[in-house]
């Protein structure tokens, strides 16, 4: 189908429309054909458009600037996953994907009369893993919305294709600030994960103010979410007064980072700050302490790393290792609640930091569909693709499990709440009680 | 099959246009290298202690390049054909030894008895790869030893990949990492203990081969094959054994490289022998390719290149995370190697002097 | 005798119990337990392990010359494997071998054993099937020519419209659709149809081929006539494409269509100049860099151009790539040639993922934001738009190559591959020769990653990895080298295919590599190989079979 022709096509529907069904009565508002990404704030785009029809016209089918999908009785309303499930970071978005599946259990998996089906991609943890498995997300016409992707980097590119296929993300674990940035966002894109501006901003705190430290050293990955969280990190820790010794890059899949590490020595950093990924992130543990001019070096990673791999990796080495990441610790009741079903269900204690993210992403997608969906009397069910996009984007104080979310116009919509940790056993028998504890705030 | 050197044909005496922009481009590459040392060393940024940690460093992550390599040598020595699925035989090896070595941790074995414990890592490890390496002669590179160059690589490749996935399935694409070894721990020196066992471990695999190939009947029977292989079966040599032997050697000290490798690196995974194979080849070429000390010099060589390079290269121009670039590096002298000396630094021997 | 056949039959069967245990352990059966093909009982893991106790009773039958004795040796091969099967689940059912092997659980016992489990009802069931399938094996290599082959390739379209059920699905009309599939692959009733008809068409197509009638009547028309009129129609079907493809489909289509291009490319130098090129992702990177570079606002903000604007900029600046690639390497041949090459393709990588060069290349990040092309206020954004100028682009490339392939230039080529000093000693000007080679080549990867840059939007390193260069040489190998229809199977096969069945992609590169393996093995000139080219390598693994016994008798002697 060729945009233009679509575009003219659903106007001249929506004139029919409104010439045939509702003579006299209120105009429905036709909404600039704006299927094109664009970083227009979705608020100030049109209010859910033909939502609601008017009351003559229940039978028929809502019309939506980009589409409406339409789920015939016994058919099942598909929801997908785009995260990473192999590779060194497989723990990060199977913990996600594991907090959808249980929010669909928590729905009872039905929603309007009709199943849930869960699909997904592996998307690698990527940038050619994101653009690959958006690509296959998007031709797949069935799909209402998705939630991923697991880092940043396949966002970059996922996001793009995703928006463009009239589709919508909520991303339980994107961290990185070019994502919601006001000249880069796309309108298919919201998150429920913490925007790491507040991240890097905490972590230099805690660095600068608690350990009293000022000279510190980061290294990135080349990924989006390191490589901007490193920059934010360092930005804050000037701002505070520290000074910033060494800025390095290795590559995910380099194993020696002893070189690198000498060139660091060579300022003579307090600590080292790495917000990366396993495996690379455990080499620089591991390896960290052998270098000399390094050996009282304080090291700090982020929620990458926040997983029971890390210690189990790294073993003696990272005891006393930093990490930051989402504030598990002060949610309330309903986490521990999830927590629970979690441990029952999977035998283990979440194994990543974002997995009631993915639970609040996967209610917040529901209830916006609860919000815009039309059903008609034979059970079909029809979704406005236009008006479920704002309906996401006006969630307001929205009772998550990682707090009230409330999304902003360029699709941040997480109540950040961030912790420091630390490692203090190798133990990982019972992640995250026996092998860190928190310390900041 | 040249019978005469190939120099001869190329046109007499006459420099032509293209040699001339070739030595030119490494002519500024050099330049570029040059001033790029000479910047940093005035800037002063390191300390001597450093250089030195620099060099340990690259040996011993060039041990390793080194003991990969010498299994690539052996076999493009003998079969003229890059074996691109070594890299995956010294992966198997360590990706096996992983249970053993968990179970004997666990065991408390290793704490009691760690150089026995050591001992049989290393033969375990040898073993498992021998058998993948010598199953991967026998399915996929046997049958075509006859067809055209291009056959056996792209098998090479299959089989490369072929072992990767299949590794994958059996024990899943999560990161292992290898109990520590208590007597391995700590300083010798400047050097760490486990490297220390690396060094060791590839002069002394480096010394059985050169004996067992200079001493051994099955060694005299691959040098034959590697000379000329249709007079050495007409000599009464079975070639089909001397290749499975060679296999075998190679995968075995594969192995034993896995093990060393996750001494020093501990953590292992499906996809490790990827790169440290590419690195490992051009070590051999850096060496001069079937050259077995040519393979234990490239592979040092490489290593410490590659650990100093960027900060000594790249420093003085102020380059951003030069590290990033240790690859280049190591592709670039690759390729220029090939370019201006392609019998590499020790020259090509173990087989004929003939290169078609 | 009877010994020697039984030892054979039962080492076969051996050898596929072995084959069924990889692929239960590796994970590839356990995980389509419940990937339905037909009706709700066969599913995708019950189908492999059928035809894998069929392969092994056809690969014992297939030495006999009679029905008497393939039927029962291929039986004994089945039951041998069956065997196999059951004792690994007895394995994995009283072994708790989870914490090392990751898929041997109890359910892969009872996938295995068929639902049975590891018990004496899983053994009849699983013995019951294997006999099955051996009779079945033995029987069809006992029918009398065609029929055995047809009813094979009925019955894997079968299973392969099964399989493709997601992609079908929505292309079908509705009421085919509904009557073919059930609530996930196919409907027993659409089963038979399908399998029916299959028979049917492929039973018409033997008779065509072997019916001389229609030989003489396609005779009486003249080439001249026929060959444009078969042309003009494949061309018909190949422009519709977008008009009844999905978006999906099309999407495939278009990366096909760059993996031809990249194919029809590296065939000039590897299938017609035989020189070994590993590093051939380094024009696709440039061609689709260059691209980034000049239309993205992303960097080098200079320049957003227009895309047909950049498009010849980018093909330019490929050329000189190939040039500036080609120009060292000159003297080198074979191995080396092919590892200077991959040195070369690993190093532009390298550098456009690095910090230093991120200003204006974009680092790991990549650029965004690259122009769409557009015709007068027709803006080609849709996947099925942009399948047309992949056509185009591809219908250019190719007959460019046959242009070239019977130029002087192409024949100063072949007289390369074939022997360069020869060639030289002719009066051939090896450099001018490769040189152009390299150029003309690179050219089309330029071409190719210039397209893939603005269909995709971004362009980011990871996309330019080795394994591309190694794809395009495998899918030349295995369509044949240097032949140019050989491209467009070896793309169809290597690309279009793992696209359409994403669904098993964590076990894609396994497949992959059997598949390497197993075309070199059997078929090493290729699907469609290029005439001289066969014959060469026929040859050369004739001589091979030749020497190989010779040595060892001499090696015992």
């Amino acid at each position: 189908m060729r945009r233009p022709i679509r575009s003219f096509t659903v106007l001249l529907l929506v004139l029919a429309f409104v010439l045939a069904a509702c003579q006299g009565a209120q105009p429905t508002p036709t909404s600039a054909p704006a299927a094109q990404p664009s970083p227009t704030p979705a608020a100030a785009a049109s209010p859910t458009p033909a939502a609601q029809p008017t009351p003559q016209a229940q039978v028929t089918k809502p019309t939506d600037p980009i589409g409406v999908l339409e789920i015939k009785p016994g058919e099942p309303i598909v929801l997908a996953w785009m995260l990473t499930v192999s590779g060194g970071t497989a723990q990060l978005g199977e913990d996600s994907k594991r907090g959808i599946e249980i929010a669909i259990e928590d729905l009872g998996g039905e929603l309007l009369g009709h199943k849930i089906e869960l699909v997904g991609e592996d998307s690698g943890c990527n940038p050619e893993g994101g653009q690959a498995a958006a690509t296959r997300l998007a031709a797949n016409p069935r799909i209402v919305a998705i939630i991923g992707s697991s880092c940043s980097s396949e966002a970059r590119v996922g996001a793009p294709i995703i928006d463009q296929a009239g589709l919508v993300m909520v991303s339980p674990s994107n961290t990185a600030p070019d994502l919601t940035d006001p000249a880069k966002h796309v309108e298919g894109y919201l998150r429920v994960a913490h925007n790491d501006k507040v991240q890097g901003r905490v972590a230099a705190e805690f660095v600068v103010n608690k350990l009293g430290l000022k000279r510190v050293a980061t290294i990135h990955d080349g990924s989006l979410y390191a490589e901007q969280l490193a920059n934010v990190f360092a930005e804050n820790v000037q701002k505070l007064g520290g000074t910033v010794v060494a800025q390095e890059a290795v590559s995910p899949e380099d194993t020696d980072m002893r070189p690198v590490l000498t060139r660091i020595a060579t300022q003579q950093p307090e600590l080292i700050y790495y917000p990366i990924f396993n495996p690379a992130g455990s080499y620089i543990t591991l390896q960290a302490k052998e270098i000399s001019g390094l050996e009282n070096v304080k090291l700090m990673s982020a929620d990458g790393l926040l997983e029971p791999q890390t210690v189990q990796n790294a073993g003696q080495a990272a005891v006393g290792l930093y990490l930051s990441g989402p504030d598990l610790t002060v949610l309330g009741p309903k986490y521990q609640e999830f927590v629970q079903k979690y441990q029952q269900k999977y035998g283990t204690k979440p194994v990543a930091g974002f997995h009631a993210h993915a639970y609040d992403a996967t209610m917040m997608i529901v209830e916006a569909i609860k919000k815009v969906a039309v059903q008609a009397p034979d059970g079909t069910l029809y979704i406005p693709r236009k008006a479920l996009r704002d309906a996401l984007y006006q969630t307001k104080n929205f009772p998550g499990l990682t707090g009230n979310l409330t999304c902003d116009q360029y699709g941040d919509c997480a109540d950040p709440k961030i912790a420091v940790y630390e490692v203090f056993s190798t133990d990982t028998t019972g992640w995250p009680d026996s092998a860190i504890r928190k310390i900041y705030p | 099959m040249t019978i005469a050197a190939p120099r001869r044909f190329t046109g007499g005496r006459r420099i032509d246009i293209s040699q001339l922009i070739v030595w030119a481009i490494g002519g500024i590459l050099l330049a570029i290298v040059l001033l790029g040392s000479i910047l940093t060393l005035r800037a002063g940024h390191y300390t001597a202690a450093q250089w030195r940690d620099f060099v340990v460093f690259g040996i011993a992550q060039g041990a390793i390049y080194a003991l990969i390599a010498l299994g690539y040598t052996m076999v493009y020595g003998v079969l003229r054909m890059i074996n691109f699925a070594h890299g995956e035989v010294f992966m198997s090896g360590a990706m096996t030894t992983f249970f053993l070595a968990d179970y004997l941790n666990r065991s408390g074995f290793l704490k009691a008895h760690p150089w026995i414990s050591l001992v049989a890592m290393l033969l375990f490890s040898g073993l498992v790869s021998m058998t993948v390496a010598v199953l991967v002669e026998r399915i996929a590179y046997r049958p075509l030893r006859g067809a055209p160059r291009l056959v056996p690589l792209i098998t090479a490749v299959g089989a490369s990949f072929f072992l990767q996935y299949t590794f994958r399935g059996l024990f899943g694409s999560g990161v292992r990492a290898y109990p520590a070894i208590p007597v391995l721990q700590g300083k010798l020196w400047v050097f760490q203990k486990t490297q220390v066992a690396v060094f060791i471990g590839v002069l002394i695999t480096l010394a059985l081969l050169v004996l067992f190939l200079q001493r051994t009947r099955a060694g005299l029977a691959i040098r034959a094959v590697a000379e000329d292989r249709e007079a050495a079966a007409l000599m009464g040599v079975d070639v089909d054994r001397a290749i499975v032997t060679t296999f075998a050697v190679g995968g075995f000290m594969a192995g034993i490289a896995g093990v060393l490798y996750a001494l020093v690196f501990v953590q292992v995974q499906f996809f490790m022998g990827f790169l440290p194979g590419i690195k490992a080849f051009t070590a051999a070429v850096l060496g001069g390719i079937g050259n077995l000390p040519g393979a234990a010099v490239g592979g040092l060589v490489l290593g410490v290149i590659e650990s100093i390079g960027p900060s000594l290269f790249f420093d003085g121009y102020g380059i951003r995370a030069a590290h990033q670039l240790k690859d280049v590096i190591a592709f670039t002298i690759l390729v220029l190697i090939l370019i201006f000396r392609p019998t590499g630094l020790l020259g090509e021997r173990l087989g004929g002097e003939e290169r078609v | 005798m009877i010994v020697r056949a039984a030892r054979r039959a039962i080492f076969i069967g051996l050898v596929a119990g072995i084959a069924g245990w990889h692929l239960s352990l590796v994970g590839l059966i356990p995980a389509f337990a419940q990937r339905r093909l037909v009706g709700d009982t066969l599913t995708f893991s019950y189908a492999l392990l059928i035809a894998l106790l069929a392969l092994a009773a056809f690969a014992t039958g297939r030495r006999y010359p009679g029905a008497a004795q393939r039927i029962p040796w291929g039986v004994l091969s089945a039951l041998v494997s069956s065997l196999m099967l059951f004792l690994l689940a007895l394995l994995v059912t009283h072994l708790n071998l989870r914490q090392i092997l990751l898929n041997a659980t109890p359910e892969l016992a009872r996938v295995l054993t068929f639902g049975g489990g590891a018990s004496g009802a899983g053994l009849v069931r699983l013995l019951l099937i294997g006999l099955l399938a051996g009779l079945f094996a033995g029987g069809l290599s006992a029918l009398p020519r065609p029929w055995g082959r047809v009813i094979v390739s009925a019955a894997l379209m079968t299973l392969l419209l099964g399989l493709l059920r997601d992609v079908l699905g929505p292309l079908l009309p509705r009421v085919v659709t509904s009557f073919l599939y059930g609530t996930a692959g196919l409907s027993l009733a659409g089963a038979v149809v399908t399998f029916l008809l299959a028979t049917v068409l492929f039973t018409l197509r033997w008779s065509l081929r072997a019916n001389a009638v229609t030989a003489r009547a396609t005779a009486a028309v003249p080439a001249t006539v026929r060959q444009p009129v078969i042309q003009a129609l494949l061309l018909l079907i190949l422009a519709s494409v977008p008009l009844w493809a999905g978006l999906f489909l099309s999407n495939v289509a278009d990366f096909v269509g760059f993996y031809i291009l990249m194919g029809l490319g590296l065939n000039l130098v590897l299938g017609f100049a035989g020189l070994l090129d590993l590093g051939y992702v380094a024009f696709f990177a440039v061609g689709a860099y260059t691209m980034a570079v000049l239309t993205s606002p992303e960097v080098g903000q200079r320049f957003t151009l227009d895309f047909w604007v950049a498009l010849p900029i980018a093909v330019v600046t490929t050329v000189l790539a190939g040039l500036l690639v080609g120009l060292p390497v000159l003297r080198m041949r074979g191995d080396y040639l092919a590892i200077a090459t991959l040195g070369f393709g690993e190093i532009v990588r390298l550098l456009v993922l690095s910090d230093w060069l991120k200003p204006y290349l974009g680092g790991a990040q990549g650029v965004t934001r690259i122009a769409r092309p557009s015709i007068a206020s027709w803006r080609i954004d849709s996947p099925q738009e942009f399948y047309l100028l992949v056509l185009i682009s591809c219908l250019f490339a190719w007959f460019l190559s046959v242009r070239l392939r019977d130029s002087r230039l192409g024949r100063s080529w072949f007289a390369i591959r074939e022997d360069e000093h020869v060639a030289q000693a002719m009066g051939i000007n090896r450099v001018t020769a490769k040189l152009s080679a390299f150029a003309i080549g690179a050219s089309f990867g330029g071409l190719s990653g210039a397209l893939f840059a603005s269909l995709v939007g971004s362009v980011v390193p990871a996309s330019f990895s080795l394994l591309v260069s190694i794809n395009v040489v495998a899918l030349l190998v295995l369509g044949g080298m240097g032949s140019l229809p050989g491209v467009v199977v070896g793309a169809l096969a290597l690309v279009g295919l793992p696209e359409l069945l994403r669904e098993f992609q964590e076990y894609r590169l396994l497949v992959y590599g059997i598949v390497l393996i197993a075309m070199m093995l059997f078929r090493p000139a290729g699907l469609l190989p290029e005439r001289i080219h066969r014959r060469e390598l026929e040859e050369a693994v004739e001589e091979a079979r030749e020497i190989a016994p010779a040595e060892i008798a001499t090696g015992r002697g």
